[in-house]
């Protein structure tokens, strides 16, 4: 069942773009990655989804509800947690939880009292005395104490610390685990080929890429480090070549026969053969106008 | 009404200080009365040959020598001038400072109605005007009778009802305002009350200005007219209701179709 579905979702501020035909699907069930730089048009794209923007063209349904005739049937069941949001900071941290359930008119008391213990949050402390990534674990848990059935998160780790970025990804897996959709906004592409199955990434508004993170990772270059001497200059296919004392490293795409005959020339101790990562894809969809690696 | 109680309690410290700060002020001028009577049969005089200044308070129609008169002066200028400000201020801000303190995402993402949010916070805003104008209505009946004054309860009554007016007209017009402001809103809703207040110190001073009566809500708070006529000019009042109500017509057209940023 498709989760998130956009149809040439547009959005213009003004005469400056925010995002052009966007197509974009979410099925159900999937850690859904949503890669690109400051100013490509995430942002955009999850204001426009949850109705805090309108689209100029185009639509966008939710659960199979459009998200501006029936929004707020949509947010119900949405879990959203904004880059920085911040609260009322008069309010003390459980406050602020009985005020984002109330509005939902769910009673969300069991699991935000879990979700705060796993977290390690006071309830009992006023928001305005907290630490910016304290902060980020109450918008943390506004956003899970419902149960969403999805979870749209815009660059949720900032903030935090490594060991509760581990706690939240092992809450965010569970969730996803538990049949959520987790829709997860970010440029930090090692934590999105950790914990997605899919990935789209965004370019100047448009997508310009959308698979599984497998099927992205696979390409025909293998990212080959070389420690030793070799003489490379007669080797055809060779990119992105980075040289250190006593090593050089490359993305090879060329003739496998002809990489293992000039390698087996030279003097070599150590070598190493493995699929370019997800960084490297992503610099190349932007720096070579979206043709495969 | 989840909505309305958050926004009450958020507003709870400003509304106590405004409320307190108008109704000391008030009382403070009320018992200075009994002291001022004795010596206003020349000081009524003073006030009544100051020219321009006279009529811009409406000083040469009402005798200060009376507690009527010196409470319809009086009034006008404490209660009119701080219950505009607290009006203009808190509709000023009321739907603005989601975006100014950046919690517009996390209030707005919940699935409540843009309608309902404007309704709410409207609502919240009646709320405090009204229960401002009841206490301060108390304090200045209970200060005067603490002074052993009869109190002109038709006239107080009329004086209180007209500010209460006022402060729901302005109340009206800045809602529509904050509508579309993102950034501070201090500065507009002090603006306009000013303006207001002294459009009609010039409506009264210059007889070609007089048709500025019928746009601020200051001209149908007169107290000389009131206290005159025995009651507020009906046609003002309906200018001013129209106004108001435009206002929040306005906030609903602008804020359920707002980009939220």
């Amino acid at each position: 069942m498709e989760i998130i579905k956009t149809t040439r979702l547009t959005k213009y501020y003004g005469k400056s773009r925010g995002i052009e035909d966007l197509d974009l699907t979410v099925n159900s069930g999937e850690f859904f990655g949503f890669i690109g730089p400051n100013g490509a048009g995430k942002s955009t794209t999850i204001r426009t989804l949850l109705g805090l923007i309108a689209p100029t063209s185009g639509s966008a349904t939710v659960f199979g509800k459009d998200i501006t005739k029936e929004k707020e049937a949509v947010l119900q069941n949405i879990g959203y947690l904004p880059s920085e949001g911040l609260f009322y900071g008069e309010m003390k941290v459980k406050d602020a939880l009985k005020l984002s359930a109330d509005l939902r008119k769910k009673d969300c008391t069991a699991e935000a009292k879990m979700l705060c213990e796993r977290l390690q949050l006071e309830p009992s402390r006023k928001i305005d005395d907290l630490s910016f990534g304290n902060r980020k674990k109450v918008a943390i848990v506004c956003a899970l104490q419902h149960n969403p059935d999805l979870l749209v998160l815009d660059e949720p780790t900032g903030g935090l610390d490594p060991l509760m970025q581990k706690e939240f990804f092992d809450i965010l897996r569970e969730r996803n685990h538990a049949g959520a959709t987790i829709f997860l906004s970010g440029h930090i592409l090692s934590e999105i080929q950790r914990n997605c199955t899919h990935a789209a990434i965004i370019r100047d508004g448009k997508i310009i890429a959308c698979d599984s993170v497998e099927a992205l990772s696979k390409t025909n270059a293998k990212r080959v480090t070389v420690h030793g001497t070799v003489d490379l200059t007669h080797l055809n296919g060779i990119r992105d070549r980075k040289e250190a004392k006593d090593a050089v490293s490359f993305l090879y795409s060329g003739d496998m026969g002809s990489l293992l005959h000039t390698l087996s020339s030279g003097q070599i101790n150590d070598i190493t053969v493995k699929e370019p990562d997800l960084e490297e894809i992503f610099l190349h969809y932007y720096e070579k106008d979206g043709e495969t690696v | 009404m989840t909505l309305v109680k958050h926004e009450l309690r958020q507003s709870k410290v400003s509304f106590l200080i405004w409320t307190a700060s108008i109704g000391f002020l008030l009382a403070v001028c009320v018992f200075l009365f009994p002291e001022m009577k004795g010596q206003m049969d020349g000081v009524s005089d003073v006030f009544a040959s100051m020219g321009s200044f006279t009529e811009a308070f409406g000083m040469d129609r009402l005798n200060f020598g009376t507690l009527t008169g010196f409470y319809a002066i009086e009034c006008g200028n404490v209660l009119g001038l701080g219950g505009a400000f607290f009006a203009a201020l808190c509709a000023a801000g009321i739907l603005s400072k989601e975006e100014k303190d950046k919690t517009a995402e996390f209030l707005l993402t919940h699935p409540v109605s843009r309608q309902r949010i404007i309704t709410e916070k409207l609502i919240a805003v009646f709320i405090q005007i009204t229960a401002m104008s009841m206490i301060i209505y108390a304090l200045a009946v209970g200060s005067i009778a603490a002074i052993g004054e009869e109190i002109p309860w038709k006239e107080v009554s009329l004086l209180h009802l007209s500010f209460y007016l006022l402060q729901l007209e302005l109340a009206g017009i800045c809602f529509g305002i904050s509508a579309f402001l993102r950034k501070g809103s201090t500065g507009i809703g002090l603006g306009i009350a000013v303006t207001m207040y002294f459009l009609n110190l010039i409506a009264n001073i210059a007889d070609v200005a007089d048709f500025l009566k019928y746009i601020t809500p200051f001209g149908y708070c007169e107290g000389a007219d009131i206290v005159a006529n025995g009651k507020m000019d009906g046609i003002m009042v309906a200018i001013g209701a129209t106004i108001g109500i435009g206002g929040i017509l306005i906030a609903y057209l602008k804020y359920t179709k707002k980009d939220i940023h």
